[in-house]
């Protein structure tokens, strides 16, 4: 899933200062999972705006609703009559929400609250990890599904570096090596020759950036 | 035509390399100073390239520099901040500016120096920077074109011996191997008997590779517990630590010469390696103490 992290309260103030009516939009896949952008948040940053704009001496009205997917147009679209009522909209979905929305009424204008940090997955409570590039070339099938593209510091595909230091990564003591990981699920599985074969140069053609996958329609 | 390094490496002789670190700057006066106090003392000149991931004057052009004033250089390539082009493009040049000796590296994070906020690039790994190596000296570049004049180079890597865990470590050696490396400088060793254990494995492996045992400067006993600590794969063992302990006050320099003198000296006797990579690191000005004491 998509995981993002919401902005500095600050960071969002400055965005909609000057404005007197907003629309809070959250989005209730992936930011809902990693409690960044969720019916809860929302109903959180509204509180703290509307606080924050009445202690300035301001009137700031707030609108609020959460939406199942801010990526899907049809979803979208049906807020026409709600965005309509406001000056600007302020998104707590990815950055993939945000466009669909500026995209669908690109006469408001759209702020993002939240920033937008990675594919992931979650290791505890509250804790998620970034788990893929989205490089377009998937390599999991050789490294016992522990990605070394995202997880490696270094993004290498041929073994660990020589900064590694009994299984942590020298960019950061408190993460794992992926190569040490990667080493150790191979050798359970029996499949250590995998780790022993050369493999070529990245091809950063996988995804011609933007990327854009067309899919026939039956 | 082979490198003068290279026909050193072949001909059974104890090989010396030492470093030169390329200043922050343009300022060369020092460098200038190093490279004539050791070109004549070793047998070849490693020069780092943006070492610890701080940006100076490049490898390339202390390389040159050490060409011009009658030395004999290995260029030290990382891939932390080129891409495949760049690096090509880069070898190309050494090539023909007589640079035939390079030391492929993957290198630092960038988190570790001093242009934190810099896009690492890593579009290559050491075993696929050793391959493009390879395929230039085949007259192709990486994208199959043919080029016009290929190159030739003797190519080399490092390895880690104390690293930890050391399969993993040994699998990206293999590689390297596999990919065409012709020596490899270690990471800075101070057990021997861990050594010959590794020396062990790479003689079973293969008889032709060379190793160059790396050798770092003890300044003191402090840096000795750092080293162990903080330093991935290096590790002093705690008898040397307590040697570096009983130096005098200000004569701690010294001991390490000491030290790393013996080290050479039994790595040479024993035939445990085929030679040393002294990194200095700041302190070039000892370099010809520690050979003299070696008996070098």
């Amino acid at each position: 899933m998509i995981v993002a992290e919401r902005k500095p309260l600050e960071d969002i103030k400055e965005m909609i200062a000057g404005y007197k009516k907003i629309l809070i939009l959250g989005c209730g896949t992936c930011v809902t999972i990693c409690w960044a952008g969720g019916e809860k948040e929302v109903a959180v940053l509204s509180s703290q705006l509307r606080l924050a704009s009445k202690k300035n001496g301001n009137e700031l009205e707030i609108l609020e609703d959460t939406i199942e997917r801010q990526c899907e147009k049809e979803l979208v679209e049906a807020l026409k009559d709600k965005v309509q009522q406001v000056e600007v909209v302020l998104s707590m979905g990815c950055g993939a929400g945000v466009q669909t929305i500026a995209e669908i009424f690109p006469d408001t204008p759209v702020y993002p609250a939240l920033n937008t940090k990675f594919v992931g997955m979650p290791e505890g409570e509250g804790i998620w990890v970034e788990t893929c590039r989205t490089c377009g070339d998937c390599f999991l099938d050789k490294t016992g599904g522990i990605c070394p593209i995202v997880r490696c510091a270094k993004g290498l595909l041929n073994g660990p570096c020589g900064g590694t230091n009994s299984g942590k990564c020298e960019v950061d003591p408190e993460k794992d090596c992926a190569w040490t990981l990667i080493y150790r699920r191979l050798e359970q599985q029996g499949r250590l020759d995998t780790m022993r074969k050369y493999y070529p140069p990245r091809n950063f053609q996988a995804v011609i950036r933007p990327g854009k996958v067309e899919t026939l329609q039956a | 035509m082979a490198t003068a390094f290279k026909e050193t490496l072949n001909s059974g002789k104890f090989v010396v390399t030492g470093e030169i670190g390329p200043p922050k700057g343009t300022n060369l006066e020092k460098t200038v100073h190093h490279i004539d106090l050791l070109k004549d003392k070793v047998d070849a000149l490693n020069v780092t390239d943006n070492q610890s991931s701080v940006m100076r004057f490049p490898s390339l052009g202390t390389a040159l520099l050490i060409k011009e004033r009658g030395g004999e250089p290995i260029l030290q390539m990382t891939c932390r901040d080129r891409n495949r082009m760049a690096l090509e493009a880069d070898l190309l040049f050494a090539y023909t500016r007589g640079i035939g000796n390079v030391l492929c590296l993957t290198g630092d994070s960038i988190t570790v120096g001093d242009h934190k906020e810099a896009k690492a690039v890593f579009d290559l790994d050491s075993a696929q920077l050793l391959h493009m190596v390879r395929i230039l000296e085949s007259g192709k570049d990486l994208g199959e074109n043919e080029l016009d004049g290929a190159v030739k180079f003797c190519a080399g890597a490092i390895v880690t011996p104390e690293a930890n865990p050391i399969e993993p470590q040994l699998i990206k050696f293999e590689k390297k191997v596999q990919a065409g490396a012709e020596f490899f400088q270690t990471q800075a060793i101070y057990d021997l008997d861990n050594f010959k254990k590794f020396m062990g494995y790479v003689r079973g492996l293969d008889k032709n590779i060379k190793i160059l045992a790396g050798i770092v400067l003890l300044a003191s006993a402090r840096m000795a517990k750092y080293m162990n600590e903080s330093v991935p794969g290096v590790f002093v063992p705690q008898a040397l630590i307590d040697e570096m302990a009983t130096a005098e006050k200000g004569k701690g320099v010294q001991k390490g010469i000491e030290i790393a003198s013996r080290l050479i000296k039994q790595l040479k006797e024993e035939a445990i390696c085929d030679g040393v990579h002294i990194m200095a690191i700041g302190r070039e000005e000892v370099v010809p103490d520690i050979l003299a004491a070696a008996g070098l």
